[in-house]
């Protein structure tokens, strides 16, 4: 009987499982089957049905040449580099300070950076618009650019906590051959980090990448459009044609799955380490 | 320029932490503190963003937000994805708990059930627009299984649409709560289980006395960000439904009220009352993590 009871927990356990992935997966492999459809193929079909041939990438080169993603992915690269360059740097500078000296305010300058985070930056736009507007930065890449680049607090904490485990002793025996602070903060610091560093530039890179009101309302300028806003112009024009939205959908998700393939174990502990705290 | 190594190490010292902290502060303090600032002071006025000269019109907006059902009807909006949170979490918690002890293939369900929370909002919104159409992936599912009675038009029918949009909310938020609960689960050593287990602890006594427990700070924490996460909600209806029948949460219509009605000092104050509530939140969790401690 115990057996019995046993073994029906782990059919149940293995049937959610099973389920929960079958969710998660099947609205995003639906699309895909869509995506390889040829239009009448699209209309005569149900969106579970296999299609016919699946190397017909027609849809996949008319969405990137239509949408222009080509200039989607150049635009939102140049943002992701500049900006995950910049918070990198003044990330790892202000956990410098912060973790290694002891001076008036720094308790004041981290908390003013943790309060910071607890203001939700969609209720700020309105007012933050009128700034960037004054700065004379609307359409242009330097509007999402600088807003990404302010430091965050998860990004100084992770450095902090990685900090802590570089002894101090480092620092001190750099001191006696005469090092400045700099070239310690340069060549010892900062190699040390780069395991922080990949964490950082993960967990910022996935929310750039994927950010969408930022670009929406900072560049509608069409010569300036990023992956996200590059999609989103599908919508109305394409209202017929999903077999070409559902590639359009599938361009802009593969840079996401290679990444996620290639760097999951990275991805898990920056996920991990940066919510908790 | 002076060479930085022939100074003294305590000039170094000042020079370098004002350097280095110089570029992050002059951000924070143009892209964070002034924006909030310049919130405050446009919600009391009629600006419209254009003309030179503001005109003060004390709590008038805030009279109109809390007044015309318009603007009211919004937070109704938000109660569905407060609701949903609890299911998202519920899922969360179900899942981290069973991946945490032994189970075949574990590393596969793991990635699988996370990886749609590092997907492109917009890619979201497009994907469940196809999952929810009239002749899309669940109607034809819902037939398959010979449900076809239950066939919705599930972004049409006004009574269904916010339901339907909470439910993409649900699937792509619930990674998150997933890897965070799953890390929190994974910090509890195995003695203790291994203790329990001799004491003749099944499963469920694990997960009611060891378990929740050890990760109650974090569930409190993702509890009482439900509701800031339920008002703040924006790209997964604007993308889906342009926050047409009645899906418009709060965040849609400050933006549209900003932007596309170009009434700034109204949409200043109802950022001031989202920023409120907020604040709030965060400060009832600041207290109830306290008297935990």
């Amino acid at each position: 009987m115990h057996t019995f009871k046993y073994h029906l927990a782990a059919v149940f356990k293995y049937i959610s499982l099973v389920l929960g992935a079958l969710m998660a997966l099947l609205p995003i492999v639906v699309v895909f089957f869509a995506s390889l459809k040829t239009n009448a193929e699209y209309a005569s079909t149900g969106p579970l049905t296999l299609p016919e041939n699946w190397l017909n990438f027609a849809n996949y080169s008319k969405a990137f040449v239509d949408g222009n993603m080509l200039l989607g992915f150049m635009n939102t690269i140049i943002i992701v580099l500049i900006s995950i360059a910049g918070a990198t740097l003044t990330g790892s500078m202000m956990a410098y300070i912060l973790a290694r000296f002891k001076f008036r305010g720094s308790k004041a300058l981290m908390g003013a950076f943790l309060l910071a985070t607890l203001i939700p930056g969609v209720t700020t736009q309105v007012a933050t618009f009128q700034i960037i507007n004054a700065l004379d930065l609307f359409n242009t890449r330097w509007a999402p650019i600088l807003m990404y680049l302010g430091t965050d607090i998860i990004a100084v904490y992770i450095f902090m906590q990685f900090l802590d485990s570089i002894s101090e002793s480092l620092d001190e025996s750099a001191m006696l051959d005469g090092a400045s602070y700099w070239t310690i903060y340069w060549r010892i610091i900062l190699p040390l980090l780069s395991p922080a560093i990949v964490t950082v530039i993960i967990v910022k890179g996935v929310n750039i990448y994927n950010d969408f009101y930022t670009p929406f309302l900072y560049m509608p300028k069409s010569s300036l459009q990023v992956v996200s806003t590059a999609l989103f112009k599908f919508k109305g024009p394409y209202g017929s044609q999903w077999e070409v939205i559902c590639a359009a959908i599938m361009i802009a998700i593969i840079p996401t799955l290679i990444a996620f393939v290639a760097l999951q174990k990275y991805i898990y502990n920056g996920f991990a380490q940066g919510s908790v705290k | 320029m002076p060479k930085l190594s022939n100074m003294s190490y305590k000039n170094q010292r000042i020079l370098i932490i004002f350097l280095f902290s110089l570029v992050p502060v002059v951000l924070l303090l143009t892209f964070s503190y002034l924006p909030v600032f310049k919130m405050f002071q446009y919600s009391f006025t009629s600006w419209n963003g254009l003309s030179k000269n503001m005109e003060y019109i004390g709590f008038d907006n805030y009279k109109t937000i809390f007044t015309k059902p318009e603007y009211f009807a919004v937070f109704k909006v938000s109660l569905y994805y407060f609701f949903a949170t609890f299911v998202q979490m519920g899922l969360a918690l179900y899942f981290a708990t069973i991946l945490s002890f032994n189970v075949r293939m574990k590393n596969w369900f793991k990635g699988i059930l996370f990886f749609p929370t590092l997907l492109n909002g917009v890619a979201i919104g497009f994907i469940f627009l196809f999952f929810f159409k009239p002749e899309g992936t669940l109607n034809t599912i819902l037939d398959l299984l010979g449900l076809g009675a239950l066939q919705q038009k599930w972004l049409l029918n006004p009574q269904l649409i916010n339901i339907s949009l909470a439910f993409a909310s649900v699937w792509r938020y619930m990674g998150m709560n997933f890897i965070i609960f799953l890390g929190a689960i994974s910090s509890i050593g195995s003695d203790i289980y291994e203790a329990s287990e001799i004491d003749g602890a099944n499963r469920w006594h694990q997960f009611r006395h060891i378990i929740i427990p050890s990760i109650k700070r974090i569930l409190q924490l993702n509890l009482i960000l439900a509701v800031s996460g339920a008002i703040g909600v924006f790209e997964i209806p604007y993308v889906m439904t342009g926050g047409s029948n009645g899906s418009g949460t709060f965040v849609i219509q400050t933006v549209d009220v900003a932007f596309k009605y170009s009434k700034l000092g109204l949409a200043s104050a109802m950022a001031v009352v989202l920023l409120g509530i907020v604040v709030l939140v965060t400060i009832l969790q600041r207290i109830l993590i306290k008297e935990e401690k």
